[in-house]
């Protein structure tokens, strides 16, 4: 266990846990846009800095991935502090001006005008997507390419995707909602990765709704469906199908077979 | 030969020394990439042939080295042993050198250097201006010994420090004199390095790693590559000495494509350092194993940071990561891991040779040793210069550079690489330290120093730093990817004549909050020379934005070229250098410059034998 002080108050955490997660406990606010709890800490987009004593200096870390340490003090509301998380915010919301959840920050933080040059892009380069991709799918799909002012993310050489199986979890992460998703029939269509994937129909009602690769990535994920106690074509199912046949077997086994 | 103890390394330099006749005629041919680019492979070969030719081969001995640093006067020849010093040699000069200078001992004027300061020929290369003021302790040995044979190391004292510190010294004892010589990091942040490798020592772990960080990304930088190029096993004798101390059995250097010459020599020191028991199992016969590896950077700048550096080791983007964890806590896999310049190792065995104490007395209270330089700009004599930390601007561009070109006034210089600050000249007194460049708004970095006359434009060169560390940040982080490109995007309005007053403000808001929130050194540092152009001349961004004009006459969209009429004698020699045709007229008569036409490219006041056109 470390000790360590937010904002003048005092905690206890255990060894490893970052200062944003310290200071959540504390109920402080800290904004984050990079940031998600199931994936590792990254400290990209910079609207969570927080000012630290190291030593005899004061410096700005990203809370997000500063460790708590013995002794550390941290404030989270000073002017250098502000200063920075409102420039950053600036910067974000020239780059991507119609942006929902980053107006949303930057109003937080007390920004309402920007005084750079605007662009329309969607995407924040927080890395969302590709972290979850890589961590939680273990696929890969997606990669930043390119430095500096020509980041962006994208599939390899910008073609379909030979690794994505459209589980959506990037659209789901995406803060910006730059990402889309849509079922057109047959197909997932995924734009903003060039990627469209064929879709499995549902053994009951028809419906395409899973793309094939997806099922295949379950399936072997799911090592043992015994152990589940599952049978393998329940993923055949739709999730619609599903919870109806699930709903009507708890009628049968409450109400008796007649039912409904 | 495989040496098995201390003892077997005197006799083998015994050996190889009373083969070596000092006495002897040896011509020394530079072949360091610099001196190839102008021609000395040819060069070298036609010594070669000639020597064989005339049959001089038991009079005379050649020999290629290294680079001396002094690239811009390349191809040079040196003749030993008494230095005759030859610069700018070409293949057709060989013949006469070998007949007059070799065979009837006359020295060829016509190949000697002139010291631009003073206009005298030097025959001797320990009287040139640009060496004599130098203290080459790390590069010395550059200009001396065959690098593809390890033997002219071994010969000149090599690996005796290896010896030392493997059978008379504990690790512990490698490292407080280490900390004692003062010596710190020569990549950039300047960081003790026996502190570190203290760090790394203590780490709990049996696999170590340590680092030879030879990416060398500074536009204009070279002396890296230079020391590889020229004395591997300096820098290799540095890394088993680290390794020693540290208790890492595993090393990389990691070096970046561009440097094939670099790469070659480190493959061949690196196999004969194996062949002679230098390197691998039982080092000198005691029980100290240690291999090197080495491997190719892809030629990102940012793959010069530290930890973008191990990602791209590991395979990954080279990408910076926050820190702690620290590369001497979690490093290469997880490992604890030290990371050094190539001329901090090379600096290794120097210290223990010669001992902290003497080492500690070269230098200023915080900065010890010497510092090699990359002199480049409107300098006369550029080059790789070290120097005594501690020496005053003015000495290292008046006495080593020879001053500015075509007598034009000194105006800055930009230290620490494209990151680095611009020094005015007011300050030219300043001296060359950590702290001091620190204070002034710039910085030691890696050892760029671009010096810059009158005919530069401060805003100007902010916005082509700008353009570089913009290209090559990593685009990771927010102020660093989004707050430079609005930098830039001000300063280039700025040049344009488009810039207000409060652009002023709001970029030295922009300059400061990006070096204070930035992730990696890169951004941290990237502003520099826009907050100190802002600083030491206000004025020139002021004339740019108030009055429309530029003081040095280098930004193209607020200059005009106009037609001095009576000065124009009709030759017509601009209207033919004129890419756009917007110059026209009779013959004999003055010519007449469209303006809309015009592109102010400047190539008709280059043409212009009459200086009948002129900026404005
Ligand atoms: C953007 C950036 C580029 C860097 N490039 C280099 C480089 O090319 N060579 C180098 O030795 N250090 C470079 N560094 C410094 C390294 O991160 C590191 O501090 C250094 O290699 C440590 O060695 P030292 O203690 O011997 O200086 C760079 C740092 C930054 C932030
Ligand atoms: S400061 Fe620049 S180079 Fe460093 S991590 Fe951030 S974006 Fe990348
Ligand atoms: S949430 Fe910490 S840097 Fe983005």
């Amino acid at each position: 266990m470390v000790r360590l002080t937010i904002d003048n108050k005092k905690i206890k955490v255990e060894e490893g846990t970052t200062l944003l997660e310290t200071a959540q406990k504390l109920n402080i606010e800290i904004p984050t846009l990079c940031h998600h709890q199931a994936l590792k800490p990254y400290g990209a987009c910079r609207v969570c800095l927080v000012e630290v004593i190291k030593g005899s200096r004061l410096g700005l870390v990203a809370s997000c991935t500063y460790p708590a340490e013995e002794g550390l003090v941290a404030r989270t509301e000073t002017e250098r502090v502000k200063r920075a998380r409102r420039l950053s915010i600036e910067l974000l919301l020239a780059r991507c001006p119609t942006s929902e959840k980053v107006r949303e920050v930057a109003l937080e933080l007390g920004v309402k005008k920007v005084r750079f040059k605007e662009e329309k892009e969607e995407c924040i380069l927080c890395g969302l997507c590709v972290r979850v991709c890589e961590e939680a799918i273990a696929k890969s799909a997606i990669s930043f390419i390119n430095r500096g002012a020509d980041r962006e993310v994208t599939t390899p050489f910008k073609i379909g995707s030979l690794a994505c199986i459209g589980c959506g979890a990037c659209v789901y992460l995406c803060p910006t909602g730059a990402i889309k998703i849509e079922d057109v029939r047959k197909c997932r269509r995924l734009d903003f990765w060039n990627t469209k994937l064929e879709l499995k129909k549902c053994k009951v009602c028809g419906k395409h709704f899973v793309p094939l690769v997806e099922l295949d990535y379950l399936k072997d994920r799911i090592k043992s469906f015994e152990e589940m106690e599952l049978p393998e074509e329940a993923l055949e199912v739709c999730p619609k199908c599903r919870k109806r046949i699930l709903s009507e077997k708890a009628g049968e086994f409450i109400f008796g077979e007649k039912y409904p | 030969m495989r040496l098995r103890c201390p003892s077997d390394l005197v006799k083998a330099r015994k050996l190889i020394r009373s083969r070596y006749d000092p006495k002897k005629t040896c011509v020394t041919v530079c072949c360091g990439t610099g001196c190839l680019a102008s021609g000395a492979r040819d060069v070298a070969e036609t010594f070669r042939k000639e020597i064989d030719r005339r049959g001089l081969r038991p009079r005379v001995n050649l020999r290629i080295t290294g680079c001396h640093g002094f690239c811009e006067r390349g191809p040079l020849v040196v003749i030993y042993p008494k230095r005759i010093f030859y610069q700018r040699v070409k293949v057709l000069d060989v013949d006469e050198i070998l007949s007059q200078t070799i065979l009837k001992r006359k020295i060829i004027e016509r190949l000697l250097y002139v010291d631009p300061m003073t206009g005298k020929k030097i025959v001797y290369e320990n009287e040139v201006p640009f060496y004599k003021k130098q203290r080459r302790l790390i590069f010395g040995n550059n200009g001396r010994i065959d690098p593809t044979k390890i033997s002219y190391y071994i010969a000149l004292d090599g690996y005796t420090a290896l010896a030392k510190v493997l059978y008379k010294m504990s690790p512990q004892q490698v490292i407080a004199e280490i900390k004692r010589s003062g010596l710190r990091g020569r990549g950039g942040a300047g960081f003790p390095t026996g502190q570190k490798w203290e760090l790394c020592r203590n780490a709990n772990s049996r696999l170590k790693y340590i680092i030879c960080n030879a990416d060398e990304g500074d536009p204009g930088a070279f002396m890296d590559r230079s020391l590889l190029e020229g004395n591997p096993h300096s820098v290799l004798e540095g890394m088993i000495i680290g390794a020693y101390a540290m208790g890492a059995e595993e090393g990389y250097i990691y070096v970046r494509n561009e440097y094939p010459l670099a790469i070659k020599h480190l493959t061949i020191a690196l196999k004969e350092a194996q062949e002679w028991g230098l390197l691998g199992k039982n080092i000198l016969g005691s029980n100290f194993s240690f291999r090197i590896r080495i491997n190719r950077g892809a030629g990102a700048f940012v793959c010069g940071e530290e930890s973008a550096l191990i990602a791209s080791l590991e395979g990954r983007i080279g990408e910076p990561r926050p820190r702690p964890p620290f590369p001497a806590q979690e490093g290469l896999w997880g490992k604890p891991t030290n990371i050094n310049n190539v001329k901090t190792w090379a600096n290794i065995p120097l210290i223990i040779n010669k001992g902290a104490r003497w080492y500690s007395k070269i230098g200023t209270k915080t900065s010890k040793g010497t510092m090699v330089f990359s002199l480049v700009g409107k300098i006369n004599n550029t080059g790789l210069v070290e120097i005594p930390m501690g020496i005053s601007l003015r000495k290292m561009i008046y006495e080593i550079g020879g001053g500015i070109p075509n007598g034009k006034k000194f105006k800055a210089v930009q230290t620490g690489g494209p990151s680095g600050g611009c020094i005015p000249a007011r300050l030219i007194d300043l001296p060359v330290d950590y702290e001091k460049l620190t204070r002034a708004g710039s910085m030691m970095g890696s050892g760029g120093m671009v010096v810059m006359d009158e005919d530069t434009c401060m805003v100007n060169v902010a916005r082509y730093f700008l353009s570089f560390t913009r290209d090559e940040s990593c685009g990771k982080c927010t102020p660093c990817r989004e707050g430079i490109k609005q930098m830039y995007e001000i300063l280039d309005n700025i040049t344009k004549g488009k810039g207000k007053e409060s652009d002023l403000g709001l970029l030295k808001e922009l300059a400061q909050i990006v070096k204070d929130s930035s992730l990696c050194g890169l951004g941290q540092t990237a502003p520099n020379p826009v907050l100190t152009t802002l600083r030491y001349f206000p004025e020139e961004y002021l004339a740019h934005i108030k009055d429309k004009r530029c003081p040095a006459h280098v930004c193209q969209d607020l200059i005009r070229y106009s037609l001095i009429v009576e000065k124009c004698i009709g030759c017509q020699i601009c209207n033919k250098a004129c890419p756009t045709g917007a110059i026209s007229g009779e013959k004999k008569e003055p010519q007449r410059i469209d303006q809309k036409k015009c592109i102010r490219c400047g190539a008709c006041y280059e043409a212009c034998k009459f200086e009948a056109i002129r900026v404005e």
